[in-house]
């Protein structure tokens, strides 16, 4: 007996699925606004002359990088109630993301800050400019111009990583993808398309991410 | 029945042998797979190396988690009979082959023009040239992101307990079911996975220093 794919299903699944994906791009949309202020105060944290803070920060991140998304998530949602925390599903999922992302971002913007030449600061210095002014307004701009091709990488990686987050039963794409094909009984079928959907999304998240982010992560700096 | 503190970690750390033994298939495979798709990534054939690169672009543009929905409901349809275990190996192999032809591949294409050229000179022909002089050179350099891809692969297997594999994640589940003790068994998985991947990050950050040229 062979099986036959069938997409029946698939006209009261748009709007669904639209739903979802609009949820899904809600949630790396506010991820990607927090990582990235985090990121960069994390790298300016890093790269300071306060030893405490830079092995504080230091720990965080290789906390964070070497442990799965979906411990750092379950360990938010489901540990720390246990602590008197209570967090309604879409902000745990929030946290976790910001906060996995932002420890990634350290190490990229962290890399970006190495990549300015030191003549940039001494030259700041020289004009009468203090030390935090001329962070935000000649270092700064200069690294994140490096970086921005790594930083829009892990902001993708990010939303796909996101499909996590439907196992708190937060209302995204990979959780509409659940709750229909457990109505239809095409598991397949669903998962294919939820899979171009997100395909689809990570492409057009390139795109946007390459033609505004730019212009406002690196403003004026050329 | 009651779960003593010794009785959770003992678990935790039976179940990390799958979470291990998961990982290490899935590189090995992942990097026999992607071997052949390096080598169609980099062939002199326009439609191989389209075929290659809309294969890498397909894994690294979905989520792992529908690759594995995919792969999981969708070998039964064509008559394969397969249970968590093996849809969780056949995902990762291929996703881990995804990424380790795209590695290599940066190392074939970093390696100098002249290389090609002077293994032409030598008389070697295409199989030659690759197995004697492009590729030992390509993956020596590459060492560093290979071995950082295999810590992604490590934490990347946590997702096959929603596809009910009973590795290291699925058992803690389980456990904290079972003790109303969340915060200590996720702790404590996050713990164990960390003392994986930390000598690997270290490892890799060791090859990045010293890296040949």
């Amino acid at each position: 007996m062979a099986y036959s794919l069938n997409f029946d299903w698939l006209s009261q699944a748009s709007e669904p699925i639209a739903r979802g994906a609009m949820a899904t791009v809600g949630l790396i949309a506010v991820t990607t606004v927090l990582g990235t202020v985090c990121s960069v105060l994390g790298a300016a944290a890093v790269r300071s002359r306060s030893p405490w803070l830079r092995r504080m920060v230091g720990s965080y991140v290789e906390l964070i990088r070497n442990t799965p998304f979906l411990v750092q998530l379950f360990f938010i949602f489901f540990g720390l109630p246990s602590l008197g925390l209570r967090l309604d599903p879409a902000v745990a999922a929030i946290l976790a993301m910001t906060i996995n992302l932002s420890a990634y971002g350290t190490e990229i913007v962290a890399a970006g800050l190495d990549a300015v030449p030191n003549g940039q600061r001494e030259a700041g210095r020289a004009l009468g400019l203090r030390p935090a002014l001329v962070f935000v307004k000649i270092v700064l701009p200069q690294a994140l111009k490096v970086i921005f091709p790594a930083l829009q990488s892990q902001v993708i990686i990010m939303m796909l990583e996101s499909a996590a987050v439907s196992q708190i039963s937060v209302r995204e794409l990979t959780y509409e993808a659940d709750m229909l094909q457990a109505r239809s009984f095409r598991a397949f079928e669903t998962y294919f398309v939820v899979t171009l959907v997100y395909l689809a999304l990570s492409i057009g998240l390139r795109r946007i991410l390459g033609l505004t982010g730019r212009k406002v992560l690196i403003g004026g700096a050329s | 029945m009651d779960f003593t503190f010794w009785d959770i970690l003992r678990n935790l750390l039976l179940a990390t042998r799958w979470t291990i033994l998961l990982s290490i298939v899935a590189f090995i495979g992942g990097g026999v797979v992607g071997m052949a798709i390096l080598l169609a990534r980099v062939s002199a054939r326009h439609w191989l190396r389209h075929v290659a690169e809309l294969y890498i672009g397909l894994f690294q543009g979905t989520p792992l988690l529908m690759q594995l929905f995919l792969v999981f409901f969708g070998l039964p349809l064509i008559g394969f009979r397969i249970e968590p275990w093996s849809a969780a190996v056949v995902a990762l192999t291929l996703c881990a082959s995804a990424y380790l032809a795209e590695i290599w591949r940066g190392g074939v294409e970093a390696l100098p023009k002249g290389q090609w050229d002077a293994a032409k000179s030598l008389g070697l022909h295409y199989p030659n040239q690759m197995r004697l002089v492009i590729l030992p050179q390509a993956f020596a350099i590459t060492r560093a992101p290979v071995v950082g891809y295999l810590v992604q692969l490590v934490k990347s297997t946590a997702l096959t307990s929603i596809i009910g594999f009973d590795e290291l994640m699925r058992t803690s589940n389980a456990i904290s079911n079972a003790t109303f003790e969340p915060l200590t068994v996720y702790g404590l998985v996050a713990l164990i996975y960390f003392v994986i991947c930390l000598p690997l990050t270290r490892y890799a950050r060791h090859l990045q220093a010293y890296a040949p040229a």
